[in-house]
């Protein structure tokens, strides 16, 4: 059918006129080129300045040391890993870094050296390569590491693991808001919530970090704005709701919004593009779930949040939801005749 | 005699698709020149979709300029005839750009023919009537056609004359004349509409007296201002509308073109004349004009040569059967960084690893790419991004339907409407992975079993 399939018998006779060396490739002979799988790891990366930026401010050191920890774990376990595959390595495709980055922000700051580490080969290793790498992963890698150490280690990681009056930061004296939500029923300033001056995971403090960081992603198109978008109005439909149900002082839909790791969450982890669905419909569909399962597990769970399980929970939807979301061609489905 | 039919007009977009680099400059700007007889041509038998012809000529036969020296049986069929005045040779088989292996008829160029001047007149010059052509029956403009060999010179190559045949079930409101050229690099139909707008108009008028529609309609796409402006000054009182239409890739394809134009939708499986339209070329309209107005078979058409792998990008005029190599030659040749020769346009043409295969009446243009055109780069994995998903313009979801083929999980491979797809590879050209999006579709085209 195809040049491809074509005999190459005329090349080599051929006069001066063609001396220089054609091949044949199947069309289209263009590419857009703008966009490779490791440059959309890059601008995860550069998306992620801006928390880190409002991540160091809070953190100082803590966050250096959790993102050395996990990033190099990440990339070793990367490392072992491809290589007890014996496949080719494939630390140049970035994804080991953003998976340890986004570990790393999603980590207390005090939480001890083992955890980055312990969460970083679990997450590489039972998060991605058992599935069989990049692409085939069905959970996001970064949330299955966090999981599995929240469970660990439930001491270095509960919420009680976040306050270190110790520690000499003065960020690290109080719980996190949501923490002084559930359990004290105390709330929190909207503008620190916002800012990112209240305690919390490194990356997650920051409304405004996450809101600029993320706003890149979907300019870059590398993150689809459709699903932060659908999180952010299911969010904000459910708190207004519970809201007017039954009122709590001092917290509104917008002290959901920005407090927790919720933007965190819909800006750049459920934006995964390996574990979220294909199609604008199914993304609708998918932060739609992820805003609602936030709610339900903050406001009916022991947990104080619960980005990191609504995260895993829509993973494990995907292949439904990009079954519901098949859409339509234009013209309408192939008739069955026709096929035939 | 035309009225125009108060009907929606279409916005001039289409959802989704992708805005390649146009590249038209290297031959935008190059007058049609009529390419010089090279001294043998090979006529395939097989140059549309439909029936193969049987020749009709034995070897020694003198033949004429436009003499139909094969005819095929059946109603989706188009005769080929003589594109120079010469001598029958031996018949052979040659390999067509898109692999297919047909009988061909050559013919040795003889000593008289037809001067480039007498050429391009007789094929476009001189006077087109745009009144009085309510005297051809509409039968006779469907079988001048035929008669002539026309086929679409868009690149699909369907018989003309079916597409003009009054059918009493499928009434055509509209006439589309497609002079959107939407691969990039090509400039054949610019040229002609800027150069010869009056035939085309002819021809619609033609077409539309044929096929019985009362709207005549010619989408260009906006990168075009000068064709836009030619085929309103020869269209002015005809009542033939020019839109202009954004230039988007694939806009040429008939199911972008028609919801663009005219807001309405092609039925998945079915054909444009299902929602009343009958869309050819604009060069296919010029053509007709020269078959039912002064009975010239289709034996010359207009092909860019182009790219920056060539050394004189130019438009010519060549007779049908001469060999791609001809071209390249008269267009100076390749450039020693050329790395890719293509039939057609970029996105969906066929790469040639042979420059000795034979210009048919579907062959719009060569276009060579250098080393630099042609970055490449390893294919990965699917990260799933969803990008093929934002561009497909017929809303499928590539990635899927290529796994499918990839696996042959025909299952999957029909939930998903493997068999909507056009080819377009406007999925292939953003794929962060590059991966074959469209090779994988084609082949499970090709495989998927019936059902």
């Amino acid at each position: 059918m195809d040049a491809a399939t074509q005999k190459p018998e005329n090349v080599a006779s051929a006069p001066v006129a063609v001396a220089p060396a054609i091949h044949i490739a199947p069309a289209p002979h263009l590419f857009g080129g703008v966009l490779t799988t490791r440059r959309m790891m890059v601008d995860v990366l550069l998306a992620l300045v801006p928390v880190l930026v409002a991540s160091l401010w809070m953190f100082r050191l803590y966050t250096v040391l959790q993102l050395a920890i996990c990033m190099v774990s990440a990339l070793v376990a990367e490392t072992v890993f491809t290589k007890m595959r014996g496949r080719r390595p494939t630390l140049g495709d970035g994804s080991a870094v953003v998976t340890g980055a986004i570990l790393a922000f999603s980590l207390p700051a005090t939480a001890p050296w083992y955890v980055g580490f312990i969460g970083a080969f679990v997450a590489i290793g039972l998060g991605k390569i058992v599935f069989g790498g990049l692409g085939q992963n069905i959970f996001n890698p970064a949330m299955v590491g966090r999981a599995f150490v929240l469970i660990a280690f439930p001491v270095a990681m509960g919420a009680s693991a976040y306050v270190a009056p110790t520690a000499g930061l003065d960020g690290l004296t109080q719980a996190t808001p949501l923490t002084a939500l559930k359990m004290l029923g105390q709330s929190t300033g909207l503008l620190p919530l916002f800012l990112g001056t209240t305690n919390g995971s490194l990356g997650e403090t920051s409304a405004l970090a996450c809101l600029i960081g993320g706003l890149y992603l979907c300019a870059r198109r590398t993150a689809s704005w459709e699903i932060p978008a659908a999180a952010i109005l299911a969010v904000a439909a459910i708190s207004g709701l519970l809201g007017v149900l039954g009122p709590r002082t001092g917290w509104t839909l917008f002290h959901d919004l920005s407090g927790g790791a919720f933007l965190f969450g819909a800006f750049y982890i459920a934006t995964d593009p390996v574990s979220s669905p294909l199609t604008p419909k199914g993304k609708w569909m998918f932060g739609a779930g992820f805003g609602a399962l936030v709610m339900l597990i903050r406001r009916m769970s022991g947990y104080p949040e619960g980005v990191m399980f609504a995260v895993l929970i829509m993973n494990a939807l995907v292949p439904l939801i990009n079954r519901w979301a098949i859409p339509t061609p234009v013209g309408g489905p192939v008739p069955v005749k026709k096929t035939a | 005699m035309i009225a125009t039919v108060p009907g929606k007009q279409g916005s001039g977009r289409f959802a989704r698709g992708v805005h390649p680099p146009e590249r038209k400059g290297f031959a935008a700007e190059a007058p049609i020149e009529v390419l010089p007889n090279p001294p043998q041509v090979a006529i395939p038998l097989l140059q549309h979709t439909g029936a193969p012809c049987e020749p009709l000529v034995k070897v020694k036969d003198e033949v004429a300029l436009g003499q139909k020296i094969g005819e095929g049986k059946g109603f989706i069929t188009a005769p080929v005839h003589a594109s120079v005045a010469g001598t029958v040779a031996m018949p052979s088989v040659t390999t067509l750009p898109n692999g297919r292996h047909v009988r061909t008829i050559p013919i040795k160029t003889g000593p008289t023919q037809l001067s480039a001047e007498e050429l391009k007149a007789n094929l476009f010059g001189g006077d087109w009537p745009v009144s009085g052509l309510d005297s051809q029956a509409p039968e006779q403009i469907a079988q001048a056609a035929r008669e002539a060999g026309l086929v679409g010179l868009g690149g699909a190559a369907f018989p003309t004359h079916v597409k003009l045949t009054r059918n009493e079930k499928r009434p055509v409101d509209t006439v589309l004349l497609n002079g959107c050229e939407c691969e990039p690099y090509l400039t054949s139909d610019y040229r002609l509409m800027i150069e010869f707008p009056r035939p085309i108009i002819t021809g619609a008028l033609l077409a539309a007296r044929a096929t019985g529609a009362a709207q005549i309609i010619i989408a260009v796409e906006d990168n075009k201002p000068a064709a836009v402006e030619a085929l309103r000054r020869a269209a002015d009182g005809t009542g033939v509308e020019v839109r202009v239409m954004e230039t988007r890739y694939p806009m040429g394809g008939e199911r972008q073109v028609i919801p663009a134009a005219l807001d309405r939708e092609v039925p998945t499986g079915g054909l444009p004349l299902d929602v009343g339209v009958v869309v050819i070329n604009v060069g296919t309209a010029a053509a007709l004009a020269a078959a039912v107005l002064r009975g010239r078979a289709l034996t010359h058409r207009v092909v860019s040569v182009t790219g920056a792998g060539i050394a004189q990008p130019k438009n010519l005029l060549v007779p049908v059967g001469v060999s791609y190599r001809g071209l390249i030659d008269f267009c100076g040749g390749l450039k020693p960084d050329a790395a890719r020769v293509i039939a057609g346009g970029p996105m969906m043409g066929f790469a040639l690893n042979d420059l000795n295969v034979t210009v048919t009446k579907g062959t719009s243009g060569i276009v060579v790419l250098t080393h630099e055109d042609l970055k490449q780069i390893e294919e990965t994995t699917c990260v799933r991004c969803g990008r093929c998903v934002d561009v497909c313009p017929l809303h499928l979801v590539p990635t899927r339907l290529a796994l499918a083929s990839r696996y042959q999980d025909w299952d999957m491979a029909r939930r998903y409407h493997l068999m909507a797809c056009c080819e377009c590879g406007c999925c292939a050209y953003v794929c962060p992975a590059a991966i074959p999006l469209v090779q994988l579709m084609r082949m499970g085209k090709a495989q998927l079993p019936n059902e």
